[in-house]
């Protein structure tokens, strides 16, 4: 059974169609790259599955569970929203880390104040650090744990971020093009960590534009066009054997850049 | 008139100077951000009121206001509700307010929309996010806009002496009845020092805050 089943996933901001009915699977410890140009939906994909965009239409079910589904019409509490949402993680392009606060605290506040709402049963404080700190070894930034996100490189801050995402155990980890605001010297050691998470089996969905990366890491490819899956299938088929015409044109233009 | 006496009496003054500050800022402070929330809110018909509100209450002097706090009860129910020194507090608490509500919500929109994301898909609830991600970024963006204001606060405190609050400046000015001009000279030296400090104030918590950039 797959983890997450996306079907018919529409998004439209006003008038301009975004996502024109979107289905895909994938399964626990897949690797899944949705590539594409800017202006795809990549992303809006991406923050639809994180529940930071509400679709118009589609199902959304992870587990089993059925997480959003636009025909039960009824309007979701916050409370539902949040438990919903922990089912993935994203990391963002900007990092987006929590500036007064250090390495260490941005890992555990989320799952402290979850914690806390449990009350008697929740984890203690020295257990979540003790956690974290075992996240932050794993992106390899056990020492700069008490040091504050504005002291640290954007390829840190960004493992920081993933270290960060992972502290919620999601099931499903999204990126939104994480190394885009990297210098290219950067971008090797977010895209280690990435790697590495796969080694351990986590279920990622990558929105990228290395498509070095994409082919070497991902199960699965999905390349987007103006709203609509192009085209999906294992790296092999969509880099080698492209059947769209539009898949073709943009892998000749992005090859084209590098040259 | 020795100089000794004419300190003493503008100590006395400064008395309600500095009560009238610290009352304002105590009150003020908390409901400039209740007036920015309201300013911000997705209900359109609320964000025009406070909006007109704070419109009104930015446009109209602080003296007169302080005029109308004291007067206009005893004229419309024929008695005053206000005391000469609550009549003040009303008009320096929701002017004040309304001048740290816009540099509130200002501060609040000049936050990345990257930060409430970030805290939306860790789980957190709306108030969790504000409290524990916006405002600390908020309060080091605004402390700058706050400095200025808290300081013309300090010497907005003379519009009191309107309804006859002796405050520091009437002090000195029951002197000037006797010919005496010096003393309302010497008012400035009061007013210096009180800013002195707080730009200290605010010099050390720009300090204490600039471990980290927003």
């Amino acid at each position: 059974m797959p983890i997450l089943e996306v079907k018919n996933l529409c998004k439209c901001f006003g008038k301009n169609e975004v996502l024109k009915g979107i289905s895909f699977s994938l399964k626990k410890g897949e690797v899944l790259s949705i590539i594409g140009s800017s202006g795809s939906g990549k992303t809006t994909l991406l923050r639809c599955l994180n529940f930071i965009e509400t679709a118009e239409a589609g199902q959304i079910t992870v587990d089993g569970k059925l997480l959003f589904d636009s025909n039960v019409c009824k309007k979701q509490s916050d409370k539902e929203i949040r438990e919903k949402r922990l089912h993935f993680g994203l990391v963002f392009q900007s990092f987006n880390l929590f500036p007064q606060y250090t390495v260490l605290k941005n890992i555990t506040l989320a799952k402290e104040l979850l914690e806390a709402k449990k009350g008697n049963d929740g984890l203690s404080k020295a257990q979540i650090e003790a956690q974290a700190k075992k996240l932050l070894d794993r992106v390899g930034l056990l020492e700069k744990a008490s040091s504050y996100p504005c002291e640290l490189s954007g390829g840190q801050q960004q493992r920081v971020a993933i270290a960060r995402a992972l502290a919620l155990s999601p099931d499903i980890l999204c990126f939104d093009e994480p190394t885009s605001a990297l210098d290219p010297e950067l971008t090797g050691e977010v895209l280690k960590v990435i790697k590495e998470l796969k080694d351990v089996g986590t279920t990622m969905i990558i929105v990228t534009h290395e498509m070095g990366f994409a082919k070497n890491v991902s199960d699965k490819i999905i390349f987007m066009a103006d709203g609509i899956i192009e085209e999906m299938g294992t790296p092999e088929q969509v880099f080698e054997h492209p059947k769209s015409e539009k898949t073709k044109a943009f892998f000749e233009k992005s090859f084209e850049n590098i040259v | 008139m020795g100089f000794w006496e004419v300190t003493l009496s503008l100590i006395g003054g400064l008395k309600y100077t500095c009560l009238i500050f610290a009352l304002t800022l105590l009150l003020a402070l908390p409901l400039g951000l209740v007036i920015a929330f309201g300013s911000m809110s997705k209900f359109k018909p609320l964000a025009y009121l406070v909006k007109t509100f704070v419109w009104i209450i930015r446009g109209v002097p602080l003296m007169l206001q302080v005029i109308i706090f004291f007067y206009v009860p005893g004229f419309l129910l024929g008695h005053p509700i206000l005391s000469r020194f609550s009549s003040v507090i009303a008009a320096f608490v929701i002017n004040y307010a309304c001048y740290f509500s816009e540099i509130y919500r200002g501060g609040i929109e000049s936050i990345a929309k990257g930060q409430y994301e970030a805290g939306q898909v860790l789980g957190m609830t709306k108030t969790e996010i504000f409290f524990k991600v916006i405002l600390m970024q908020v309060v080091k963006r605004i402390l700058a806009p706050m400095s200025n204001e808290v300081i013309t606060l300090v010497k907005d405190t003379a519009l009191a002496r309107v309804i006859l609050i002796v405050e520091v400046i009437q002090a000195a000015q029951n002197y000037a009845g006797y010919g005496l001009m010096w003393p309302l000279f010497y008012t400035a030296v009061f007013y210096l020092a009180f800013v002195g400090i707080l730009t200290l104030i605010f010099g050390y918590f720009e300090k204490k805050l600039s471990y980290y950039k927003v």
